[in-house]
Order: structure tokens, then C-alpha cells, then sequence
């Protein structure tokens, strides 16, 4: 795909701003130019969590995403702040566990997954956001499947090495999906 | 060659600094600079450096203050309130010739305002950093890349004209990651000596006197005058700035820090449609560049400048061009980020004659 301007959103513990940095990275590892930035305050207890990230071939002007091309959505609050603000043609992914509405636009492309009861099926609890990634990634081609892999080697912290396997199983699930 | 890495713009700025020889901050914690004492915290009592949390940005300030007046390389960060509360030590740093650092990671304002990025404070942070006859050096980075470099250089300059120094920074720069690369100092950067530090000597020189009072007015006006010349200087040799596509531009976007970054994709994309549009970015906002800016208005039609405040620049502008174009302003003030449309918008209707 050409630039990603993406939207990630939901509530906070549900790994959003890590989903974020996974997806970053992935960018950083392939060489292109990257920006994550946090929403940051008092809306972060409890009410929507969001972050905007960027990949490019170029320079970054705007951190700040206000019109995206990839919007995931992990809570009711977030969908609906963000919905009308996805460029036409852009691509949308919901958790269809935790969202029921359906996208009431027609030009732009739906993909509902149920993310957080695939994660609790398989073993998998907390990672529906790195299952999400799996989706991104097979519908935009953001970035090369290897580079996911090692992505996911690198912001696994040393401590936590025992999660590589887990967060890569993840992955797959979100990529095979066929909803 | 060092690795490109992800990193938070405020912990990429600690790293830098210590990189760059700082070993000693006083900090108190304040949204949106918060992270840049997190990381101190964790870094410095790992290689022997001092990381104090004061009581108060004040006391903050006034160990700045101390460490700078013995000689270390030292810094203290803060977010706009907390760096009101910091200009009494500032006025005293300037006033009695100490260098330092001092981070302002800003967020809206006045009063307590809001956590959301402005640059509200370029009015306190290059006319009135603290009373008395004074500038202090300000730096306003683009990127967080830009603000790794702008680090070593800031202490550096403020070690070599014994001037406090500031980067202005703001709530987007702070809080986003961005790949990154620092320049790593293997044991630790080797600072020049300053023999005129206060700090133990066996009785073997005469003492030095670090003061910001002088009860004879004759004494306070040459020592004041003495700094001026240094202020001068400074203003002929380390000015900064980036100039992009400005040599055939009509409407130039005058625009500093995230803003900065911003006012260049609305460039780009009135370019594309045809309009000469280009980007003046002052790096240094004291001393600002007014000579290049000077030169741009011998060709340019207009001047717009972009800020996250009401317009607090925009007098900046119109005196480097001795008011010789029009200056035009757009902006969002408490909190609110310009996007790139909006900026456009702008651009369009000066390039089209409207005001």
C-alpha cells in the first residue's frame, strides 16, 4: 500500500497504544519513515484510548491523523467518534465482539472480526489487538508478513520472550480470518 | 553507523542529553514533559549521575541554578506553568552568567490551561524568560530527531557564552515516537574546563564569586553591557533556521517547532496545485533569524505565520521585514493542533489576493 494514516482506538488496557508501537516498528524495521503519538490525559481513564501512526516512504509531516485511511476500532465511543473521519476508499476493521453497530457509510471498506472472542477461543486472552494487526495486514499489505515476525521478536520485552509464540499465533488468526 | 530507533520524544530527549554530557537533572513532574524525569530517574543513578525530584519546580530551578554555578552540566524540564514558576531562577542564572538547560515541553495556557500542545509560551520563553535585561537562548525543534541534536548544541553554546539555554518543545514532540538515532559517547562526552566555576580548590587561586547582585548602578550597567555584547554576538554567528522552497515563493509560511512541520505539508500540497508557496522554520527563536527572513521579503509577496498560540510571533516576523509585506496569521490556540488543510486553505486565499 502507498501511506498509512491510521486511527487506533478503543478503551485503555486493551493494548491499543501497543498496537500502535507493534505496527510502527514493523515501518522502522522496513526503513520507512514512522510516527505514533498518543492520546494522552485524563480521557485515557476509562474512556477512549486512541493513537495515530503513520508509515511513509517520505517524511511525516502531520503526526497528528485527523483524516485516516485505516481506522481499527476496539469500543463503541471510539467508533463512533472516528467513523466519519476515514477518507473515502479507506479501510475500516472493527472488533465485532465489543462493537454490534455496523458501518452505516457505503464508501469505505468494512471488515468486522470478532478479535476478542477469537482471542479468548484460542488461548490467546489480552492479544485481540495483535489479532487485529493480523487483519491490517492481510487486507493493506502495510507491510511484508517478515517483517511482522521479527517486529514481534523486537518489542516483545526480553522478559516476556515466552509471548513471541503466542503474539505470532495471533497474528495468524487475524490474517486467516475470513469472515 | 547507530541504530534507528523508536523512541518517545521526551525520552529521546533525556538520552540525548545525557549523551551529550548531563549527568545531573532536577526535575518535578508535569504533564506533558513527565517522561523526560521518568527516564532520568531510571538512567542516571546507573552511571554515577545525580537525578533529584524537587519539591517544586522552583527548588527544581534553584538546583539547576547551584550545579551550574560549580560547573556540571545540568538541567532541569518542565511544562509551561511549571516553567513560570522556574523564571525567578532563570533571571538569576542569566543574572549572574551560569549556563544550563531548561525543557519546556508546553501546553496550553495561562493559568493551570490545559495538557494539549501549544506554543503559547514564545512570548515568555523570547521577551521575558525572567525580569531584568535578559535573553537566554531558545531552541524550537521540528522532529524528535531534530530535538536530539539540538541538545548537545544547546548546552554547548550555553556553556560557551554562559547564557542559559531552553529548548521549546511542545505536548505532539513530547509524547510521539519517532525512529531516532543518537549519537553515543563512549564513557561519557569531555566537557571543557570552566575555571570560573565555584567549586573546591584547596586555596589554591582566589575565589571565585558567582553573583547575580550589584548594589552600584555603574557596576550592574557594565556587567549588563558586557552581557549585551555577548547577546550580539550570538545574534551574528548562531542563528538557525530552514529554508524550504522559498526562492521563487509568493506566500511564505513562517512557522516554528510541530507547527513548523505542519505548515510544510500544506507547502507541498499548494505546490501541487501550482501555487509558489514555500516554508520559512526558525530553529533558533533567540536569537531569531531575522537577516534570512529579511532576504526572503526582497522576493516574497506575502507572509503568513502559523502557531499554535493567537499570534505571538507574528510582530517577529513584521519587524526582521521592517513591515515591508504583508503578515498574515493562522492558528489554533488551548490545545488544538493546525492540520495541513487548514493551513492550505490559508495559503490558497493569500495566494489568490484575499486577506
Amino acid at each position: 500500500m502507498g501511506d498509512l494514516n491510521s486511527i487506533l482506538a478503543g478503551f485503555g488496557g486493551q493494548g491499543i497504544l501497543f498496537m500502535g508501537k507493534v505496527i510502527a516498528t514493523a515501518g522502522l524495521l522496513e526503513g520507512k519513515e514512522v510516527s505514533w503519538l498518543p492520546s494522552y490525559g485524563p480521557e485515557m481513564r476509562g474512556g477512549t484510548a486512541n493513537c495515530s501512526v503513520c508509515i511513509s516512504s517520505g517524511d511525516i509531516c502531520s503526526p497528528l491523523v485527523t483524516s485516516p485511511n485505516v481506522l481499527i476500532a476496539m469500543n463503541l465511543p471510539s467508533f463512533t467518534k472516528f467513523i466519519d473521519t476515514v477518507v473515502p476508499g479507506g479501510t475500516v476493521i472493527v472488533d465485532s465482539t465489543l462493537i454490534s453497530k455496523k458501518v452505516e457509510r457505503n464508501d469505505v471498506n468494512v471488515c468486522y472480526i470478532p478479535a476478542s472472542a477469537l482471542a479468548e477461543q484460542s488461548g490467546l486472552k489480552g492479544l485481540a489487538n495483535i489479532i487485529l494487526i493480523g487483519k491490517l495486514l492481510e487486507l493493506t499489505g502495510f507491510c511484508e508478513y517478515l517483517s511482522i515476525k521479527k517486529t514481534i521478536e523486537k518489542v516483545v520485552p526480553p522478559k516476556k520472550q515466552h509471548l513471541i509464540q503466542k503474539n505470532m499465533e495471533a497474528i495468524d488468526i487475524g490474517y486467516n480470518y475470513k469472515g | 553507523m547507530e541504530e534507528r530507533i523508536l523512541m518517545k520524544g521526551n525520552e529521546a530527549l533525556a538520552e540525548a542529553a545525557i549523551q551529550a554530557g548531563c549527568i545531573r537533572f532536577f526535575g518535578y513532574p508535569i504533564t506533558p514533559q513527565t517522561e523526560v524525569a521518568a527516564y532520568m530517574s531510571k538512567r542516571l543513578p546507573k552511571i554515577g549521575g545525580t537525578y533529584l525530584q524537587a519539591e517544586s519546580e522552583v527548588a527544581a530551578v534553584n538546583m539547576l541554578q547551584g550545579a551550574g554555578a560549580a560547573g556540571a552540566r545540568a538541567m532541569t524540564s518542565s511544562s509551561s506553568p511549571g516553567i513560570s514558576l522556574k523564571t525567578e531562577g532563570i533571571s538569576y542564572m542569566a543574572g549572574a552568567d551560569i549556563p544550563g538547560l531548561i525543557i519546556n515541553v508546553q501546553r496550553g495556557g495561562p493559568g493551570l490551561g490545559g495538557i494539549q500542545p501549544s506554543q503559547a509560551d514564545y512570548w515568555q520563553a523570547t521577551k521575558a524568560p525572567g525580569h531584568g535585561d535578559l535573553h537566554i537562548i531558545v531552541f524550537a525543534p521540528s522532529s524528535v530527531q531534530e530535538m536530539v541534536d539540538l541538545v548537545e548544541n544547546a548546552f554547548d553554546l550555553s556553556d560557551e557564552y554562559r547564557i542559559p539555554a531552553m529548548i521549546l518543545a511542545d505536548g505532539l514532540l513530547g509524547q510521539m515516537m519517532e525512529p531516532v538515532t543518537i549519537k553515543k559517547s563512549e564513557g561519557g562526552k569531555k566537557l571543557p574546563e570552566k575555571k570560573w566555576a565555584a567549586k573546591g580548590h584547596g586555596h589554591k587561586r582566589a575565589h571565585n564569586i558567582i553573583n547575580s547582585l550589584y548594589l552600584k548602578a555603574a557596576d550592574l550597567e557594565r556587567v549588563i553591557n558586557e552581557r549585551f555584547e555577548r547577546y550580539k554576538e550570538l545574534e551574528v554567528k548562531h542563528t538557525r533556521c530552514e529554508r524550504y522552497m522559498t526562492d521563487d515563493a509568493d506566500v511564505v509560511v513562517v512557522a516554528y517547532g510541530a507547527t513548523g512541520r505542519i505548515a510544510k505539508a500544506a507547502v507541498k500540497a499548494a505546490r501541487e496545485q501550482g501555487v509558489k508557496a514555500g516554508l520559512f522554520r526558525p530553529i533558533t527563536l533567540w536569537p531569531f533569524p531575522k537577516q534570512d527572513l529579511k532576504d526572503i521579503a526582497k522576493s516574497a509577496k506575502a507572509f503568513l505565520t502559523v502557531e499554535m498560540s493567537m499570534g505571538q510571533m507574528v510582530d517577529d516576523v513584521k519587524l526582521a521585514i521592517d513591515c515591508k509585506r504583508p503578515v498574515d496569521f493562522f492558528g489554533h490556540t488551548g490545545g488544538i493542533v493546525p492540520t495541513p488543510q487548514e493551513v492550505l486553505d490559508k495559503i490558497l486565499k493569500l495566494a489568490g489576493g484575499e486577506r
